[in-house]
């Protein structure tokens, strides 16, 4: 019996992701962007004055001023759950009845020999030190290799498993680069161990936007809606400035190393679910070792028993757990901050209305999207569902 | 043999709450809060403890030894201004808080998690000294 929830009445009827590549020609972050809005309202079948809500980040009240849709309701939250969350709840709450939410970038990642800016950002304890993402996720895996045992074979199970899913769908940036095996991920050069150059993320240019509406209105929408069934975020401070320890605990005991299991606990409360229910896990994959630890957090499987979890097919597609199945920001895009997490939502989307390009599960009726991770100190947690709960 | 960046890297930029801990660098001192009210301590530097969220901090010496409690090696570097490898760590300190540094002063594949470890400083302008950390008893690097 699913617990009547106020979300439940919020569907997503629109997506879009506009063209993806490494450099983006001709574009800038805020022209790429508005492509990926144009592309969301015609998915739903909507022209922009159908709009009254925008949910972009920075973005959002230049957005409402380009589209002359003001006055409007707007969210300047980071442009992925969290802005999802916030503008379900203003359509619940009648403060908007159409909301889009929506990131972009390009032209922002110009010197390569340093890492894109957004994985290095400038604080005193760590700027000294060379950190960067992979480099701070890197120092959360190690200690869980540390701890239980976790092997480079198993993180490489997990790169190759993705990059596989990339590998085959057709707008993915690195589309017909494998097959991969997890002897090609070992093999490819060191970059933070014990991170190899194929255990991490790219990084590249493009947007992403989808339109979310109201039950009454979703019911004429040109696409079938998929429901919000559950959602919530869980973090323990900023990213990239204190050391990412697994054992950094809260009042409440809770670590880091489980961050993002009281937010699955809750999303799943809230959708009336269970584990195997979710029949597609849409979990963001900035470094591989970052997968394992989610299907712990999330209590798919034992704390330390995400390594062995992993194996023997169970995340590839056809298997209990299939994972990340466009190759995420491995191989299908990572445009920047925000918009791809942001994806890992209109995947899910997809998925739920059995149109992915890649490894689209049959009948999947329940999708699990996540953003975030240790090394970053938050995770956050959507599950959507292609029937409206009851 | 790793050894300290030399001078040119990024710098960090104290703040008002921070400073404290930077004149200690200097001073060849790793310093942190702890709290006058509840005794706890606080690191990084912050203007509220972390047990009781009060205002009263003072500022102490830690012994400067800890043992490794995760670490990575960097062979893609942040900036061109950094020499790889280079082996950033989390320390845990005798007195209980996690630090980030580097460990420096031995191979690479001697760096394990456990390993004892103790603060040596690197003066990297007038203002900054940068906390590295050697293996306890072993032989401190040169200095860059």
């Amino acid at each position: 019996m699913v617990p009547k929830h106020f979300l439940h009445d919020v569907a997503i009827v629109g997506i879009y992701n506009t063209e993806q590549a490494r450099v983006l020609e001709n574009h800038d972050s805020n022209t790429i962007t508005v492509a990926a809005c144009r592309g969301a309202i015609a998915d739903a079948g909507l022209t922009p004055a159908d709009i009254d809500g925008v949910a972009a980040g920075g973005k959002a009240a230049p957005l409402i001023y380009w589209m002359r849709n003001g006055p409007a309701w707007r969210s300047m939250n980071p442009p992925s759950i969290p802005a999802v969350l916030q503008a379900a709840a203003a359509i619940a709450a009648g403060q908007c009845h159409t909301a889009i939410v929506t990131d972009g970038m390009a032209g922002v990642y110009t010197q390569r020999s340093s890492t894109a800016p957004w994985t290095r950002p400038s604080n005193e304890f760590v700027v000294s030190y060379g950190m960067f993402t992979a480099a701070e996720f890197a120092l959360v895996a190690r200690r869980h290799m540390h701890l239980y045992g976790t092997t480079p074979e198993q993180l490489a199970t997990v790169s190759a498993t993705i990059r596989n899913n990339g590998h085959v769908h057709p707008d993915a940036i690195y589309r017909g680069r494998g097959p991969f095996t997890p002897d090609d991920i070992l093999a490819s050069r060191m970059v933070a161990d014990p991170f190899h150059l194929l255990d991490c993320a790219m990084t590249s240019e493009g947007a992403c936007a989808m339109v979310l509406t109201n039950a009454e209105r979703a019911a004429d929408m040109s696409q079938k809606p998929v429901w919000i069934l559950g959602g919530s975020g869980d973090t323990f401070g900023p990213s990239y400035q204190h050391p990412p320890a697994w054992s950094l605990a809260g009042r409440s005991g809770e670590i880091n190393g489980t961050v993002g299991r009281r937010s699955a606990q809750q999303a799943f409360a809230m959708a009336g679910i269970t584990h195997q229910d979710v029949d597609v896990c849409e979990f963001y994959d900035p470094f591989s070792f970052e997968i394992i630890r989610q299907f712990e957090a999330f209590g798919f499987c034992e704390e330390g028993e995400g390594g062995d979890f992993v194996m023997d097919g169970r995340i590839e597609a056809g298997g209990e757990f299939p994972v990340t199945t466009d190759g995420g920001v491995m191989s299908f895009s990572h445009g920047g901050a925000a918009v791809q997490q942001l994806q890992r939502i209109t995947r899910a989307v997809e998925q739920l209305r059995g149109t992915c390009k890649s490894q689209q599960v049959e009948g999947a009726e329940v999708a699990m999207a996540t953003n975030g991770g240790a090394g970053a100190l938050f995770t956050d947690v959507l599950v959507l569902g292609s029937e409206k709960a009851a | 043999m790793l050894k300290p960046q030399k001078p040119g890297i990024p710098l960090p930029v104290p703040t008002m709450v921070s400073e404290p801990y930077w004149e200690g660098c200097r001073a060849g001192e790793i310093r942190f809060q702890r709290c006058n009210d509840c005794e706890a301590i606080t690191m990084n530097p912050s203007p509220a403890c972390s047990a009781c969220f009060g205002p009263n901090l003072r500022w102490e010496a830690s012994s400067g030894r800890g043992t490794v409690y995760s670490y990575t090696v960097v062979w893609r570097p942040q900036t061109p201004d950094f020499e790889v490898p280079y082996a950033p760590a989390i320390v845990e300190m005798e007195e209980g808080f996690p630090l980030m540094s580097s460990i420096v002063g031995c191979e690479l594949e001697d760096i394990e998690v456990g390993m004892k470890v103790e603060a040596m400083f690197v003066a990297m302008s007038d203002d900054i000294a940068l906390p590295y950390f050697v293996p306890m008893g072993g032989n401190p690097p040169v200095k860059s």
